[in-house]
């Protein structure tokens, strides 16, 4: 509020259906200057933008998509929220643009019909007039602007077409004040649906005074590529070429980058200790938070590879299509067809899996998906396999021609896929219990994907992992390496004649599995010893345990430095390749009474609870975020943790009674 | 459109046959599903036709006020049409 009274900022709200061109509109207006939030409480975007006017700004609300205001969904409980200000932090909108897609008049402009009722001035934006116009059909936007009593404003996000018109209608519409242009409440006899026959009937009315259809040329394009895309047999080709090629480039296009990012951080660490005078505060910036933060960062390529190619997806409309395809598949589980893309994606990283999981509307299904979704083998396991398998299994056939890491591997993403289906399947039925998934969904037209949608839709949601994951993360990194680093070992005497400095530079490399024996982490891998003793796992595997709850990967580089291997690449966290000198320390490795260590089942003991374990500080952040509960993160941790603990306690001794060693 | 005439068949949308049109007779059930179809444009009196099925049968697409909408067989007998 300005001094004088009057109101200094406008607030105007975008509602219109999904696919409608919405989200491109709010993009065109606000340019680069939006944030995306949560509403408080849910997972339900808050996305809003300020929109540059002649004098001064518009605050511009971007609803969710929707289909109706009838409250039936969250979504639609908070869009009808903020239309009549009664959102908490929200003011009521002034007016509401209501973005309608002219190639799909009639259920575009049921939402419309909704606004009217909510006293509230609007005027309407009409997308995709282009692909309209082209399909030879005509529409009278004058007559409909009349009928509705509205001004109704062809736009074009890219040709900036009807920006101006648009910001004169709303001053316009404001001053005059809502009006309704129909009769709401319908026939009494039509029953509890009388207002949705109502606002058809009108609408049914209005379309056939104003729009001539060329019924010859209508979605003819989007139905000759529709009928490849969802054939039988090629659609299924096509929708598992795709994916192949998503995974692809998660497996493989990222690795440079991360490769780079583990690495620059990894040189960052160094300058860190290189400048910083040496003590705990220069340990705590390079070791916790660096390669804390480190860790997680080495994320993001993956991340942005794969919302790249879903916000391609989900623009062009394939992915509403492999969802068709796949839905009777994920229904037998009791999932929604649109889980697969984010569990799938869970095989390289759960996190941008999990992530993905906002495209399904249903909160039961969105969380039962989310806490399947890290059993999925993901990339960070593969260290832990692969060292297990070139320790004990190497160049070992089974029926002589396979060999038998790889049918171990197989075993292991099965293992972890059974589970899975396994648990949604109960989840389905106790926890999240819900009828099997309605499934009511909307056919897009194909469209060209927008360059800029794609891109800001993809950042947008890489930032939110960077900045609310990067915050929980940082903090859990800083308890793990308090863990490991304290309490400090009474550092030897300075040797004579030794240069003070250089002795206390190389002090606390000298013997770090001295170090991580009697550190708190040690002590928790004593302490924990008789829970995992019947998996056939000691104290030293325990503290490998341990430090793995931050990431799967650390495993490798925390029994390097128990076993006091003395690779380079350990401290940074990150020694994922299983040097050789490893592979033999941990087949020589003894227990106290001289017995091996290790065995090869318990190697195999060590890869089943690696499937099923939640060790993942990343995944449990993002968790807690999409989730918003710490109850459900907590429940995840722990069914995923037993589960794990169970598993490999039959592994090892039904192993042990079938006489394996 | 005619009105129906007498050798209309009565059927629920998930027994009409692929690449038949149908008219929309009612919606039943009172569950938010059939609320969601109706509030999409499937009211008793409109026009819709079935374009195809997914690869396992399930589910279906069906073209309706000139854009397309996939349901389960399972949503598609709460709707009666007749053809």
């Amino acid at each position: 509020m300005k001094p004088n009274g009057y109101k200094s900022q406008l607030t105007i709200a975008l509602a219109g259906n999904p696919n409608a061109g919405k989200t491109t509109l709010f993009n065109s207006l606000t340019g680069l200057k939006q944030k995306v939030a949560n509403y408080p409480g849910v997972t339900v975007e808050r996305k809003h933008g300020a929109w540059k006017l002649e004098n001064g700004h518009a605050n511009l609300i971007d609803l969710p998509g929707l289909y109706s205001l009838d409250a039936t969904s969250l979504d639609e409980q908070i869009a009808r929220d903020v239309i009549t200000g009664t959102q908490a932090g929200v003011p009521k909108p002034d007016a509401v643009i209501a973005v309608v897609d002219a190639t799909n008049l009639e259920r575009n402009l049921y939402l419309v019909t909704q606004l009217f009722e909510f006293d509230v001035p609007v005027v309407i934006a009409l997308t995709m007039i282009d692909a309209f116009e082209k399909q030879k059909h005509e529409i009278d936007i004058t007559k409909l602007s009349e009928l509705l009593k509205a001004p109704v404003v062809a736009v074009n996000a890219k040709t900036g077409r009807g920006k101006r018109e648009l910001i004169d209608n709303l001053s316009s519409v404001i001053e005059r004040g809502p009006v309704v242009p129909f009769e709401t409440n319908g026939h009494v006899d039509d029953g509890a649906n009388a207002k949705i026959f109502a606002r058809y009937n009108f609408i049914s009315d209005i379309v056939q005074q104003t729009v001539k259809h060329n019924d010859r040329e209508r979605h003819r394009f989007s139905d000759k590529i529709d009928r490849v895309l969802t054939h039988k047999f090629f659609g299924l080709l096509i929708l598992v070429s795709i994916l192949l090629l998503v995974f692809q480039a998660i497996f493989s296009w990222a690795s440079l980058p991360m490769d780079l990012l583990d690495k620059g951080f990894g040189a960052l660490g160094d300058l860190v200790k290189a400048e910083l005078p040496h003590g705990v505060l220069a340990d705590l910036i390079a070791d916790g938070v660096i390669a804390g933060v480190g860790g997680v960062m080495v994320f993001l390529p993956q991340i942005l590879l794969l919302f790249l190619f879903i916000s391609i997806l989900e623009d062009t409309g394939y992915l509403a299509r492999a969802a068709f395809l796949l839905d009777k598949l994920m229904s037998r589980v009791g999932l929604h067809g649109k889980a697969f893309l984010p569990l799938m994606s869970s095989f390289a990283c759960a996190i941008p899996g999990i992530m993905a999981t906002r495209t399904i509307e249903s909160r039961r299904d969105r969380f039962a998906t989310i806490l399947i979704a890290p059993l999925m083998s993901c990339s960070a396991r593969l260290p832990v396999y692969t060292l297990m398998i070139a320790a004990f299994f190497a160049g070992q056939t089974v029926f002589g021609f396979l060999s038998l890491g790889a049918v171990l591997m197989l075993a292991m993403y099965s293992l972890g896929i059974c589970v899975a289906i396994i648990v949604a399947f109960i989840l389905k039925r106790t926890l999240l219990k819900a009828p099997p998934p309605p499934f009511v969904m909307e056919l897009p037209p194909y469209r060209l994907p927008n360059v800029r949608t794609v891109f800001q839709n993809m950042l947008t949601r890489a930032w939110l992992f960077v900045k609310r994951a990067g915050t929980v993360i940082l903090a859990i990194s800083i308890i793990l390496w308090a863990l490991t680093y304290f309490p400090r070992q009474v550092p030897d005497p300075v040797a004579p004649g030794q240069n003070a400095e250089q002795a206390a530079a190389e002090q606390p490399s000298a013997n770090p599995s001295d170090q991580i024996q009697h550190s708190f982490a040690g002590m928790l891998g004593h302490g924990i010893e008789p829970v995992i003793r019947p998996l056939g796992f000691d104290w030293k595997i325990g503290v490998a345990l341990i430090a793995s709850f931050a990431a799967r990967e650390v495993l490798v580089s925390t029994l390097s430095i128990i076993y006091n291997v003395g690779d380079d690449d350990s401290a940074s966290g990150k020694g994922g390749d299983a040097s050789p000198t490893l592979i033999s320390a941990i087949r020589d490795a003894k227990h106290d009474d001289g017995t091996p260590a290790w065995t090869p089942l318990t190697a195999v003991t060590l890869m089943v609870f690696f499937v099923l374990a939640m060790q993942c500080m990343s995944t449990v952040a993002v968790v807690r975020r999409e989730t918003n509960s710490w109850r459900w993160t907590l429940f995840m941790i722990g069914y995923m943790t037993g589960l794990a603990w169970i598993a490999a306690f039959v592994t090892y001794q039904g192993g042990k009674l079938l006489g394996f060693v | 459109m005619s009105p129906s005439k007498p050798d209309n068949k009565v059927a629920t949308l998930g027994k009409v046959p692929v690449g038949s049109s149908a008219r929309v007779v009612s919606v039943n059930g009172n569950s938010r599903i059939t609320k969601r179809l109706m509030e999409m444009g499937v009211i008793p009196g409109v026009s819709l036709k079935v374009v195809k099925t997914a690869p396992f049968g399930d589910p279906i697409e069906v073209k309706v006020r000139g854009y397309s909408l996939a349901m389960r067989k399972n949503e598609a007998d709460s709707i009666e049409v007749s053809f």
